[in-house]
C-alpha cells in the first residue's frame, strides 16, 4: 500500500512539474506547481511514516483502536479555515459600506474575494466540518476503526489541497463563474478523486460495522457524500481550451446552464449545509443532551422526504427569469412542501430535550445546538416563503437574500459546527473538559448579538431596495433611479459589517478557549448555574 | 412492506435508494429541457459572440462581475420599464456559462449595450466615483493598461464549438483577425468581421488606439449586451411557454 502511495505521488509530482513547464497561462503554472510541490512533501511524510516504529494500541483486545489522528487534524482545520472565511467576509462586508477598500487591485476587488468567502466558510470551514465529524462519528456509532490507514489522510490532505487551489485561483481570476462551484476544471478533477475516496472510506467503515443497524447519523452523513458527487459531476461538465490551460467552457448552454447551475446551487444548500449539518446534530444533540432521539420514525419519515424533496427546489432562483413557467411553477411548489420535513429535522431535535430543557440554562454547549436548531427552523420557513413567486418578486436579486442564507449559514450550520467542535476537543486530545464553559457562553453571546444585527439589517435594506426599484411616483413613472436605491444601503452595509465583526470577535473567543483546553489547562471559575461540568 | 430496518442493515440498499430518490427530481425537471423546443424561443438575430466580444467576457467572469450584477431582466412591470424588454432564453442561447446572476447590488446589465458611450464606460471602469459619486463599485484601472492576451482566441472558439456554439472554420481560422479588426477598424478588415458576425460594433474601445487592452474587449461586450434580437419580429404570444 505504501509503495503504491509512493508511485502515485510520485506520478502526481511528474505531471504536475509537466504541466508547470508547458503551462499555456500563469495561473496554470501556479497551480501546477503547488500541485507538484504538495506531492513532494507528501513523498517526505510517507517516507516518514513507513520507518516510524509502529506503536501497538493499547488496551485489551475489545477496545477499538479509534483512527481520531485525521478528526483531531480535521478540527483544527475546521477552526483555521472558519476564522479565514469570517474574515473575508468581514472584508467584504467592509468593501461594500466603504468601497475604498477595494484598494483599486485585480487580487483584492469584490469580484475576486466573493468567491473566495462563500467556499472558504461553505466547503473550507463546514467542508472540513463534515469531513471531521463524520469520520468521529462513523467510527463510534459502527464501532469499527476508520477504513483504511492512508485513505483517510489522503482525504484530509486532498481536501486541504483542493481548497488551497480554489482559494488561490480566485484570486489569480480563475474561476468559471457558478455560483458555489467557481473552481476551473482541473480543481474539480481533483476534488472527485478526494471525495469518491471519501465515500469509499465511509462506506468501507459501515461495512467494518459490528453494530446490526446503521445510525441514523450516517444515513445522512451519506445522503451528503453521494448527492453532492452527483451535483458536482453533473454541474461541472465542461471542455478545456487546452489540458495546459485553466480555462473552460462549460457543456451546458443558457437557460439549460441556469436550471443545472441552481439545481446544484440549492443543493450544494440542501445537501452540504443541511443533510450533513443534521448528521451531525443527529450524533451530538443526543450525546450532549444524555437523551434518545425524540421519534426513530420521524427521523425515517423526515430523511427520505427531505432528500427527495430538495432536489426539485432549484427554479424558486430563477422566478419570472426566461425559465419556462411549468419548471418555475414546479420549482415553487416544490420549496412550500420542503417546509414539512425541515421541520420534522427541528422538531426532532429539539423534542429531543424533552425532559431536558433546564440544561438550556446550564449547559452552553445545549444553548448552542438548541439555538441552531431554532435558526434552522426559522430559515426552512423563511426559504419556501421566498420561494413563492410573488415573494420572489420582491426579495430576489435583493440583500433578503443575503439575510436568509447566513440565517441559515451563521445561525444554523456555524452554531451546531462550534457546539460539535467545542464536545469534540476535550476528548480528542484527551482531556477531561473544556478550558472555559463561561467562555463558551462568551462566545454564544458575542455571536448571537453579531447573527441578530447581521440578518435584521439585511432584511430591512432588501425589502427596502425591492420597495424602492417597483416604486412609482404620482405621474407614473419610476420613482427613484437605481443609484438612489444604492445610497439607501449605506447604514445597513455598516451595520451588517458590525455583525460581522462581532462573529469574528466570537470565534477568537472560540480559539482562545480551545487552544487552553488543548494545553489541559482548566480556568478557574464558578460553574455555570446548575452544573453544566457533568459531561467528561 | 418492506420494513426500514432491511434499508437500514444494507449499505448498498440505501446508497442505492438513496441515489435513485435525488435523482428523480433533476430529471423530471432539468432533462426535458433539452428536448422540448418551446424552451428557446424562436428569435431573430441572435449569433454566436464575435471574439473580441468573448474575450470581454471572459474578462467579465475573471473579475466576478457576476457577482453584483444580473443580466436577466424579470417580466415584471417595474424591472422592463427600468432596463428594457424582458430577457428572452434565446439572447443567452450561447452563453456557456449562463450569467443571469443572483445579486444586484448594482443594476442589470442585460440590456446595457448602447445606454452609454465608450467613454463613459472606460472612465467608469478606471475610477467609478469619479461619474457617479454614490457608487460603491470597485475600480478597474488595470484593465486600461492590461493587454489583451488574445493569440489563442481560436482555441477558445473551438472549444466553444465542441459544447455547442455554431461557430464555423471560418470565424475559427479569422479569430484574431476579427479582434484586430473589432478592436483597431482603421487597420484589419471591418466588413469581413460584420459578414460573420451582424450588428458587431468595430471601432477604439478605450480610447487609446493602436493597443488592444482588456478594457477593449470588456467595453466591446458591454456594449452588445441586449443589443442582438430583432424585437419587432417577436412573437411574444408564439413563444409563451
Amino acid at each position: 500500500m505504501n509503495g503504491l502511495a509512493l508511485f502515485g505521488l510520485g506520478i502526481a509530482a511528474a505531471l504536475g512539474l509537466g504541466v508547470a513547464a508547458g503551462a499555456a497561462d500563469e495561473g496554470m503554472r501556479i497551480h501546477a506547481m503547488l500541485f507538484a510541490g504538495a506531492a513532494i512533501i507528501a513523498v517526505f511524510f510517507l517516507i516518514n511514516r513507513i520507518y516510524e516504529p509502529k506503536v501497538s494500541p493499547a488496551g485489551g483486545s475489545d477496545r477499538i483502536d479509534y483512527n481520531d489522528g485525521v478528526v483531531r487534524a480535521g478540527a483544527i482545520a475546521s477552526v483555521f479555515w472558519g476564522l479565514v472565511g469570517f474574515l473575508v467576509g468581514l472584508t467584504l462586508a467592509l468593501q461594500l459600506a466603504f468601497p475604498v477598500l477595494n484598494f483599486d487591485t485585480a487580487w483584492l476587488n469584490f469580484g475576486r474575494l466573493r468567491p473566495l468567502h462563500t467556499s472558504a466558510v461553505i466547503f473550507a470551514f463546514g467542508g472540513n466540518v463534515l469531513i471531521m465529524s463524520s469520520f468521529y462519528v462513523v467510527q463510534r456509532t459502527c464501532r469499527a476503526r476508520l477504513a483504511g490507514e492512508l485513505a483517510p489522510w489522503f482525504v484530509f490532505w486532498g481536501y486541504q489541497l483542493f481548497i488551497v487551489l480554489a482559494a488561490t485561483g480566485y484570486l489569480l481570476g480563475i474561476t468559471q463563474s457558478k455560483e458555489y462551484a467557481e473552481p476551473e476544471w482541473y480543481i474539480d478533477l481533483w476534488l472527485t478523486i478526494v471525495w469518491v475516496t471519501y465515500l469509499l472510506v465511509f462506506l468501507a467503515t459501515l461495512w467494518k460495522r459490528r453494530e446490526p443497524h446503521i445510525y441514523v447519523a450516517n444515513w445522512f452523513y451519506l445522503a451528503f457524500i453521494v448527492t453532492v458527487a452527483m451535483l458536482h459531476l453533473i454541474n461541472n461538465a465542461t471542455v478545456p481550451v487546452s489540458l495546459m490551460g485553466s480555462k473552460s467552457y462549460i457543456a451546458w448552454a443558457g437557460v439549460q446552464d441556469a436550471l443545472t447551475q441552481w439545481w446544484y446551487g440549492h443543493n450544494a444548500v440542501g445537501f452540504f449545509l443541511t443533510a450533513g449539518f443534521l448528521g451531525m446534530m443527529y450524533y451530538f444533540l443526543p450525546k450532549q443532551a444524555g437523551r434518545p432521539i425524540f421519534s426513530y420514525r420521524l427521523s425515517i419519515v423526515h430523511f427520505w422526504s427531505l432528500i427527495f424533496l430538495y432536489i426539485w427546489a432549484g427554479p424558486h432562483h430563477l422566478h419570472f427569469t426566461a425559465l419556462p413557467d411549468w419548471a418555475q411553477t414546479l420549482g415553487m411548489v416544490f420549496s412550500v412542501m420542503l417546509w414539512m420535513p425541515s421541520w420534522g429535522g427541528m422538531v426532532n431535535g429539539l423534542m429531543t430535550l424533552s425532559g431536558a430543557w433546564d440544561k438550556i440554562r446550564t449547559d452552553p454547549l445545549i444553548r448552542f445546538m438548541v439555538v441552531s436548531l431554532a435558526f434552522y427552523g426559522m430559515s426552512t420557513f423563511e426559504g419556501p416563503l421566498m420561494a413563492i413567486r410573488t415573494v420572489n418578486a420582491l426579495s430576489h436579486y435583493t440583500d433578503w437574500t443575503i439575510g436568509h442564507v447566513h440565517s441559515g449559514a451563521l445561525g444554523w450550520v456555524a452554531y451546531i459546527s462550534f457546539a460539535a467542535i467545542y464536545f469534540l476537543v476535550p476528548p480528542l486530545w484527551g482531556q477531561a473538559r473544556l478550558y472555559s464553559l463561561r467562555l463558551v457562553n462568551v462566545h454564544f453571546w458575542i455571536s448571537s448579538i453579531g447573527i441578530v444585527l447581521y440578518i435584521t439589517a439585511m432584511w430591512v435594506s432588501g425589502i427596502l431596495q425591492g420597495l424602492m426599484w417597483r416604486a412609482y411616483d404620482n405621474l407614473g413613472f419610476l420613482e427613484f433611479s437605481f443609484i438612489e436605491t444604492v445610497e439607501a444601503m449605506h447604514p445597513f452595509y455598516v451595520i451588517r459589517a458590525v455583525g460581522g465583526l462581532l462573529f469574528v470577535i466570537g470565534m477568537l473567543v472560540m480559539i482562545y478557549n480551545l487552544w487552553r483546553t488543548i494545553r489541559g489547562e482548566v480556568r478557574a471559575e464558578a460553574p455555570m448555574a446548575g452544573t453544566a461540568a457533568a459531561r467528561a | 412492506m418492506i420494513k426500514h430496518s432491511f434499508i437500514e442493515k444494507n449499505s448498498f440498499v440505501l446508497l442505492i435508494g438513496i441515489l435513485v430518490v435525488v435523482a428523480i427530481g433533476g430529471l423530471v425537471e432539468i432533462a426535458p429541457l433539452y428536448w422540448l423546443d418551446s424552451t428557446v424561443e424562436k428569435v431573430r438575430g441572435v449569433r454566436p459572440y464575435s471574439p473580441l466580444e468573448l474575450a470581454g467576457r471572459n474578462i467579465y467572469i475573471r473579475e466576478g462581475c457576476y457577482a453584483c450584477h444580473s443580466q436577466q431582466i424579470r417580466s415584471l412591470r417595474d424591472e422592463v420599464e427600468r432596463y428594457g424588454h424582458y430577457s428572452l432564453a434565446a439572447e443567452s442561447m450561447y452563453d456557456h456559462p449562463f450569467q443571469w446572476g443572483s445579486k444586484r447590488t448594482g443594476p442589470d446589465l442585460a440590456r446595457v449595450g448602447g445606454r452609454y458611450s465608450d467613454e463613459w464606460h472606460a472612465t467608469h471602469m478606471i475610477d467609478p466615483r469619479s461619474i457617479v459619486p454614490e457608487s460603491i463599485m470597485p475600480g478597474y484601472p488595470f484593465l486600461a493598461t492590461n493587454r489583451l492576451d488574445y493569440e489563442n482566441m481560436a482555441g477558445h472558439l473551438e472549444a466553444n464549438r465542441t459544447v455547442g456554439v455554431p461557430y464555423t472554420d471560418e470565424m475559427i481560422a479569422n479569430a484574431v483577425a476579427d479582434v484586430e479588426a473589432q478592436a483597431n477598424p482603421d487597420e484589419g478588415d471591418v466588413d469581413a468581421l460584420l459578414a460573420r458576425y451582424p450588428k458587431a460594433q468595430a471601432r477604439v474601445f478605450d480610447g487609446e488606439a493602436g493597443k488592444i487592452t482588456e478594457l477593449d474587449a470588456l467595453i466591446a461586450y458591454m456594449q452588445m449586451l441586449g443589443t442582438l434580437v430583432d424585437f419587432d419580429s417577436f412573437d411574444a404570444a408564439a413563444n409563451s411557454r
